[in-house]
């Protein structure tokens, strides 16, 4: 069977733009939560997120890209730039109908659409929202497909593409759809990961209003708490990973520097609820067993999970119970964290970014903590790595994500070179 | 040797018939579904006519707890899904656990629920925005509620190429088949005839602008002027042929033999649309040559520039005139994540009663087009079928359906 | 804004219907008043789109807590009478 590796990554995320300076964030601990800034968020029950400082000249955009682009477009336009300028590949002298595209996005182009909807409705009061107002990007906008066209044109691939849209495991489920497209002698080459840029009025109120988001506002870097007792609710975040994504006798013969590898990815819905978890996180744990199927491993070899951890009472119960029926008692052995501590939730990018982050975790020896985690809850009770990173070399990690509409998934990534049992 | 994918169940929402059988009889009778706009008051804009799903009544068929947290669009989805269900006479307490999956397609999400909550929010204030915004108008909605609806835990998705969206998913769906799922519920069911989904549009460029119902939408016509969007879709029962045999499945539509999806250069590059490389990787795929191919069923944008590059990419392929083309989609309109969907549906009706559906109200292609445009229903033996689609902004795909044997 | 008039089981029960649709099987206007909310087919997301609909319509402020807290009409319509 064909397998796939990670040769590339390109990151837009709070606390920086780039890979070097995600690490950096991811290692030190450090929350990028803030008050939010974008619009004035005191009517809000939340006012707290995960803000990316990003300056789309200096991150190299054109002035026609950024007219052109919803602010998720230009964070994944700049990340498949770094992406595959980081895997050195040089994409020219490939056929490009070998080269596909596979975006992962939640909301789209959410920040754009709300933007020009204030305007064409004259700020919500037209039901018959005036075309005469309506800019010429309006449909882009309209079809976050459009995103994913920006990304293939970005790498000149010409071979599939689309945006894989289910809530928040896109991310996740956009990179298990890139696997899928090399495995099955589609492509030989995917660009592929997932954007986000939800943190706008419509965003803060749709979630205010099922009390998803935190109401913690006074202490904006301490807002996030995963696993804590005290933890109350997610910090909505934003921003992109793309990775290259090759088939792996490929990336050797090339003698392509390989992150991971890709070695198993499975979905599952609940058919339970659209937002609500069952507390005993049954379809996870199916998820989990099915991508350690996939990918031929045992339970026992995994070394860290990188885990979904959005801080809401409901999930983090909820996860903990998969991981303890995937994992049996090695799951007290394992060391988990959530990244979503200091990045926020980013909807339908954070799959992509936490692969990203377990990627580099692969490479340096060192896992991301979870910030915040000061108040251990007592029902949940295995090893969160608790505010400080840890030098633990890994060579298999899991990640899993839920996603409103019911959908759990699961990734786990390994080195190529293991034996194969 | 990989599982052979089927189709096995049908359930159709169309301007021009609600449920299947009404829908392929006006097909065939040439019969448009397009209209002035009833949904909202449309005058003030310069495109007025769509094709709108008559006689749909709400309350029939989604249960009351469902209808304060759904939009028009995942009603008529999940009817579409039951419908297609019933078709295939599914008994899901009969197939594994985690053995059913869902796949659809999404263009611009559930876009009426999402204006009025963006219009609450803006014009009263964050406390009118409801509990439910936060999945009803999103992507990924009509897949979540459907396998809810019918507890449907296998593996599960959503793709977004716009127009090209229903084919991506049942090739997307043949994957899961091929996979060891035994069933998944796939295609597409979209619904934007709404200000806010009419508006964007409309800064397309590429909708008519003709107020005369019958000559709005003439793709391949001489006087084609643009593209008139309609509402509704079709889901499918996508089965593992022996599963379906093996439980005994109602019937069984044909199969999907063949599947390719591309994307276009970027532009200015100077290199060629990849429509045609769309289906002659179809056609490899389903093992195929172009003269295997009985009747193709066009993307039909109806605006010049589109319809010329669609009529090249296939004379491109078959050669001129050497193949039966028609684009019935002509009387719905462009259904957006529904519309492909449909022509694939469409087209196993086709092949089940051996006719090709009219491109009515069209009565010739333009001259310059070197294509056979059905624009009567015609009588012809029919194995396969190529069914082409773009999705704006660079997305092509293509599937090939076959009878089975 | 104070409240006037008390908010009745009735008023409720029409809420309910209005935000949430009526769960088959479940008749509302039968004896419901201690009745969880979870065997009338109510899920915390109904709770919630219905406590809003309730602020907004009598003006009060009805604590986050309310949607876990009150597990039954007669719980919710005491939380509701004595808010502010």
């Amino acid at each position: 069977m064909r397998r796939v590796v990670i040769t590339g990554l390109g990151v837009v995320a709070p606390g920086g733009v780039g890979v070097k300076n995600y690490w950096e964030l991811l290692t030190a601990g450090r929350s990028a939560t803030r008050t939010i800034s974008f619009f004035d968020a005191s009517p809000f029950r939340s006012q707290v997120a995960a803000e990316c400082d990003f300056d789309p000249k200096a991150a190299g955009l054109s002035p026609q890209e950024i007219r052109r682009l919803d602010r998720a477009a230009q964070f994944a336009v700049v990340s498949t730039r770094e992406a595959v300028a980081d895997s050195g590949l040089d994409l020219s002298a490939l056929d490009p109908g070998r080269v596909g595209t596979s975006l992962g996005s939640a909301v789209g182009c959410t920040t754009s659409l709300e933007r020009e909807y204030v305007v064409v409705s004259d700020g919500g009061r037209k039901w018959n929202v005036d075309h005469e107002y309506a800019v010429p990007e309006l449909y882009r906008h309209f079809v976050p497909s459009s995103m994913a066209a920006e990304v293939g044109f970005a790498a000149g691939a010409e071979g599939p593409a689309a945006v894989v849209s289910t809530g928040c495991t896109s991310g996740l489920d956009s990179l298990g759809h890139a696997v899928e497209l090399i495995r099955e002698g589609t492509a030989d080459v995917m660009i592929a990961g997932a954007t986000e840029a939800p943190i706008s009025p419509i965003t803060s109120a749709c979630f205010d209003a099922i009390h998803a988001t935190t109401p913690r506002n006074d202490d904006p870097e301490h807002a996030c708490r995963p696993f804590d007792r005290t933890r109350s609710g997610l910090v909505l975040g934003e921003g992109a990973a793309i990775l290259v994504l090759e088939e792996l006798e490929a990336a050797r013969a090339r003698g392509a520097h390989i992150y991971a590898e890709i070695a198993g990815f499975a979905a599952r819905c609940n058919a339970y609820h659209m937002t609500g978890l069952k507390p005993d996180g049954r379809e996870m744990s199916q998820a989990i067993d099915a991508a350690l199927d996939e990918a031929r491993l045992d339970p026992t070899s995994i070394d860290y999970i990188n885990a979904h951890g959005s801080g809401t009472k409901m999930n983090d119960r909820h996860e903990t119970g998969a991981f303890k029926k995937s994992l049996g008692a090695h799951a007290y052995e394992t060391p988990v964290s959530s990244i979503k501590s200091m990045i926020g939730h980013s909807l339908g990018a954070i799959g992509s970014l936490e692969i990203a982050a377990c990627a580099l975790a692969m490479e340096h020896g060192v896992l991301p903590p979870t910030a915040n985690l000061h108040e251990p809850d007592p029902e949940l009770d295995l090893d969160y790595i608790p505010l400080v990173a840890r030098e633990k070399q890994t060579d298999t990690v899991l990640s899993v994500g839920s996603g409103f509409g019911g959908f759990q998934s699961a990734m786990v990534l390994a080195r190529p070179e293991r034996s194969l049992s | 040797m990989s599982p052979t994918t089927v189709v096995t169940g049908l359930g159709v929402a169309a301007p021009n018939g609600l449920g299947t059988e009404e829908y392929w009889k006006a097909t065939l009778a040439g019969q448009s579904g397009l209209g002035r706009i009833t949904r909202f008051d449309a005058s003030q804009y310069p495109s007025t006519v769509a094709g709108e799903v008559p006689g749909f009544v709400a309350e029939e068929h989604i249960p009351s707890r469902l209808m304060p947290q759904t939009d028009h669009m995942t009603r008529l989805a999940l009817a579409a899904a039951e419908w297609a269900i019933k078709d295939a006479a599914v008994v899901p307490d009969q197939l594994p656990e985690y053995g059913m999956g869902v796949v659809t397609a999404a263009s611009g999400g559930a876009v009426e629920f999402g204006q009025r909550e963006l219009q609450n929010l803006w014009s009263q204030g964050k406390e009118y925005v409801s509990a439910y915004q936060s999945f009803a108008w999103f992507y990924a909605v009509n897949t979540g509620q459907i396998s809810i609806r019918h507890k449907m835990r296998g593996p599960s998705g959503v793709l977004l190429t716009e127009q090209a969206g229903g084919i991506d998913s049942l090739g997307h769906a043949r994957r899961h088949i091929r996979k060891g799922v035994p069933l998944v519920v796939s295609g597409g069911v979209d619904a934007a005839v709404c200000p806010w989904g009419w508006v964007p549009q409309i800064a397309s460029g590429l909708l008519s602008t003709e107020p005369d119902p019958t000559r709005a939408f003439l793709p391949f016509s001489a006087e084609a002027s643009g593209y008139v969007p309609g509402e509704g879709g079709a889901i499918l029962v996508v089965e593992d042929a022996d599963s379906a045999r093996t439980r005994g499945a109602a019937q069984i539509y044909g199969e999907i033999a063949g599947y390719a999806a591309t994307l276009d250069p970027a532009p200015g590059s100077g290199r060629p649309p990849g429509l045609r490389r769309a289906a002659e990787n179809a056609l490899a795929d389903a093992g195929l040559t172009p003269a295997d191919i009985d009747v193709v069923f066009a993307d039909a944008a109806g605006t010049p520039a589109l319809d010329r590059a669609e009529a090249q990419a296939i004379e491109g392929v078959f050669g001129a005139r050497a193949v039966p083309v028609t684009a019935p989609k002509s009387m719905t309109g462009r259904l957006l994540a529904g519309g492909s969907a449909l022509d694939v549906a469409t087209a196993l009706l086709a092949l089940r009663d051996g006719v090709i559906p009219p491109t009515a109200p069209v009565t010739a292609a333009a001259p310059e087009y070197s294509i056979d445009l059905v624009t009567e229903a015609r009588d012809a033996q029919l194995r396969t079928a190529l069914v082409l689609t773009r999705g704006h902004g660079g997305f092509n795909a293509a599937l090939v359906v076959r009878r089975s044997a | 804004m104070p409240i006037t008039t008390e908010v009745t089981l009735a008023d409720l029960t029409r809420m309910l219907r209005e935000s949430a649709g009526e769960e088959e099987g479940v008749d509302l206007d039968g004896d419901v008043i201690d009745t969880p909310f979870i065997d009338l087919g109510y899920d915390s997301l109904a709770l919630l789109q219905v406590i809003g609909q309730i602020q907004r319509e009598y003006g009060l402020v009805i604590p986050d807590d309310a949607v876990v807290d009150a597990e039954t009409p007669r719980a919710l319509l005491a939380l509701i009478n004595t808010a502010s």
